[in-house]
């Protein structure tokens, strides 16, 4: 039993954390709103060079062969820099399914070097997220998976709440020649792509709370009220301390999911879904207090704590809403063995 | 990151299971905090789980535990609400003092009070608050003024829990006459029966006499049953109050067995019950998984060398908050059945959630109440402003 993460798991958290306060700050941010550019290219660069990109791609194609745990601190450093563009699903989703597909050649190598961007037309999302930055595309039909070319996709913008969330609807023709796994294997490939999407937006989701108290603890002792900081004020502490509580309870769960999705069974998709509900909760409460806090300012593009709760609502429905999960964790309760004993069990058969 | 047990850790769980199924009571005993009889009933197990070396696991053999690591201790105490074993009369003792002796005692005194409290043979209260120091606890009155090898301890102390039976108190008292606040206190340990002290008894919510106030009257105690440094006390009560608002205090199997008693309630009742109260029992099993997982994580960095900090402060308010609605949610499934008193059930299973949601009500008050973990968290975590 070892709860922790190892020296190199934190480092590379640290590093993009590092690279994303450089490239990624609400300054970056901003100016990318202003020049209408559809990707920041400095901080994807950045990205590149930190190497992570085919981080749970096989090393024989390039990747680093690593799992869920070696990138989950990555997706929640990326949450807190509210992080746009298709990072973390391509490194996260996209990778691991080609990889998983065992298609060579070319794309799947460019796509762990990141010279290439796959993006993922999973069923459980309306939308396809930067399906425009993408050379190819992993598309549903009945099933199956199918491996599509940007050329072969007519691309519909559909325009989210959140400036940065770059959604399309794609019209495509399946065929023999698209089709790269049939209904059968599709059926586990996508349950795997669910867990990977949602778990790493319970990450990114985890990552925005924090930012969102992070700002609002700033913002607080500096705005003075009846003389003094409002972050004097019991009433501005003890919100803020609700979402932190919120953060605290969400995370050991997020991290769990990630070291036992593996399992690939009703419990460990259980723990996804629960880290999920638990960590788009933390980032929804997280962005509503950050707005309380900051009062008109908050309301108004002055300050940053609108792109945060734009993204907590995007992302609060990405990868399976609320209900979907909240019915995956049922299931677990109600089929499975309950009690402390079963607290990182994997699924009973006959149980 | 390893989420699986060791061998040993396996073969720990199985060895408490064994004992727990041939000693545990068949019926459950009389409650600790309504009799005479219920409390010496329960002193009775305290001596048969420290006749079986199961008294404090984690404290080394000398003082009669089992010198266990944090992750044994959670494997026991799954096992031990598991087999419905009865509650712990003692937990002031082995749960709050004992950890804080074990840091701040001497040699002398960790012998002198440790076995017997594994043992059974003394049970402790809890003296810290006053009638005009809750919340503001630093804001003590009664005295421990030393008189040569003595102190002599006057004042009046309120809320102690298990202290209407209990052997033994561990107070908080001003030192220094001219201190004020968190300075000049200092942590001794009486015997509640010593000439000068009465113990009146308070009636709980639920009827039961849980706790007492107690009156000093030049009660004198030697020197040596103070613990730590003359003044060092405020220092040695926020550090018990650490162990008491998580890991030791509330290990979070007992929310893990209450939950899945909830979710059976639910599916006996699944036909009648409103269809949103699934909602509400997938909630509170969410919770209790969530605060089982903070705590072995907790467990894991303090055995690789970490702190208990201020965030133990997040600990008290996310139990206390999840016992409440669970039980709540319970009350909700049985509908109107809800306010009827334990006997009325049929079910001795599902009978105790309306005395459970009594008891829960008042998590959110002891132990510091939740507006005051609410501060630490804000000015201690977050680093707001005073």
């Amino acid at each position: 039993m070892d709860f922790t993460f190892s020296e190199e798991q934190r480092m590379s958290a640290e590093v993009v954390r590092e690279v994303l306060a450089e490239h990624c700050n609400c300054a970056a941010l901003l100016k990318q709103l202003q020049t209408g550019v559809d990707r920041d290219d400095r901080a994807w660069q950045a990205l590149r060079q930190v190497g992570l990109m085919g981080v749970l791609m096989p090393e024989r194609v390039g990747g680093l062969g690593l799992g869920e745990v070696d990138f989950v601190l990555v997706a929640e450093a990326c949450g807190y820099a509210a992080l746009p563009g298709p990072f973390v699903e391509h490194a996260g989703v996209a990778g691991p399914l080609l990889s998983a597909l065992g298609v060579h050649g070319s794309l799947t190598e460019k796509a762990a070097a990141a010279e290439a961007v796959v993006a993922i037309g999973h069923p459980i999302n309306p939308y396809v997220a930067d399906a425009d930055l993408a050379s190819a595309l992993l598309l549903e039909h009945q099933g199956e998976v199918h491996l599509v070319l940007a050329s072969d996709v007519k691309l519909t913008r559909k325009t989210s709440v959140d400036p940065f969330r770059r959604l399309f609807h794609p019209e495509w023709t399946p065929s023999e020649d698209t089709r790269i796994a049939n209904r059968l294997q599709g059926l586990q490939l996508w349950d795997d792509a669910l867990d990977r999407g949602a778990l790493f937006t319970a990450a990114q989701c985890l990552g925005l709370a924090q930012r969102t108290v992070d700002l609002s603890v700033e913002y607080a002792k500096t705005r003075k009220q009846f003389g003094k900081p409002i972050g004097s004020y019991q009433a501005i502490k003890h919100l803020l301390a609700g979402v932190q509580v919120k953060i605290e309870f969400a995370r050991p769960v997020l991290y769990a999911a990630a070291a036992r999705m593996s399992h690939r069974d009703r419990c460990s998709r259980a723990a996804v879904s629960h880290a999920k509900c638990v960590s788009a909760e933390a980032a929804e409460l997280g962005a509503r207090a950050a707005l309380q806090v900051h009062g008109a300012m908050g309301y108004s593009w002055e300050v940053d704590v609108h792109l945060f709760l734009k993204r907590a609502l995007a992302l609060d429905s990405a990868w399976g809403t609320q209900a979907f999960h909240r019915a995956r964790i049922a299931q677990r309760l109600l089929k499975q063995p309950l009690g402390p004993e079963y607290t990182f069990t994997r699924e009973l058969e006959h149980a | 990151m390893d989420l699986t047990y060791t061998a040993e850790q396996i073969a720990f769980r199985a060895e408490i299971r064994g004992w727990l199924a041939a000693h545990v009571p068949e019926h459950s005993l009389p409650s600790f905090d309504a009799t005479r009889e219920g409390f010496e009933a329960h002193r009775e197990w305290e001596r048969t789980l420290a006749g079986g070396g199961w008294g404090m696991v984690t404290w080394p053999r000398e003082y009669g535990g089992r010198g266990v690591d944090l992750i044994q201790w959670l494997i026991f105490e799954e096992e031990y609400y598991r087999a419905g074993a009865p509650g712990r009369v003692n937990q002031n003792g082995l749960f709050l003092l004992g950890p804080t002796l074990m840091e701040f005692g001497t040699e002398q005194q960790k012998a002198r009070f440790l076995p017997p409290m594994a043992a059974g043979d003394e049970v402790w209260a809890q003296a810290w608050s006053e009638p005009q120091a809750g919340s503001d606890l630093a804001a003590v009155r009664a005295s421990a003024y030393r008189d040569g090898s003595e102190y002599i301890l006057n004042g009046h102390k309120i809320w102690s829990s298990r202290a209407a039976f209990a052997d033994w108190a561990f107070g908080l008292f001003r030192s220094d006459p001219g201190s004020e606040g968190h300075k000049g206190l200092t942590l001794v340990l009486f015997p509640l029966n010593a000439p000068g002290s009465t113990v009146r008894p308070i009636a709980r919510l639920d009827g039961k006499v849980g706790f007492a106030e107690i009156f000093l009257e030049n009660v004198r105690v030697p020197v040596a049953h103070r613990i730590g440094e003359e003044g060092q006390g405020w220092h040695l009560c926020m550090a018990t109050a650490g162990f008491e608002r998580g890991l030791l205090l509330r290990s979070p199997a007992r929310y893990q067995i209450a939950a899945a008693k909830l979710v059976r309630l639910y599916q006996a009742h699944a036909d009648e019950a409103d269809p949103t109260l699934l909602a509400a029992v997938t909630r509170a099993w969410m919770d209790a998984e969530s605060y089982a997982l903070s705590i072995y994580s907790t467990a894991c960095r303090l055995m690789q060398g970490g702190k208990i900090g201020p965030e133990a402060s997040t600990n008290k308010i996310f139990w206390s908050e999840l016992d409440v609605a669970l039980h709540r949610t319970a009350l909700s499934i049985l509908g109107a059945q809800a306010e009827l008193q334990p006997q009325g059930f049929d079910d001795p299973d599902l009978g105790s959630w309306l005395d459970d949601y009594l008891f829960a009500l008042a998590g959110p008050i002891y132990a510091g109440t939740n507006e005051i973990q609410r501060n630490i968290i804000a000015e201690r975590m977050l680093g707001l402003p005073r």
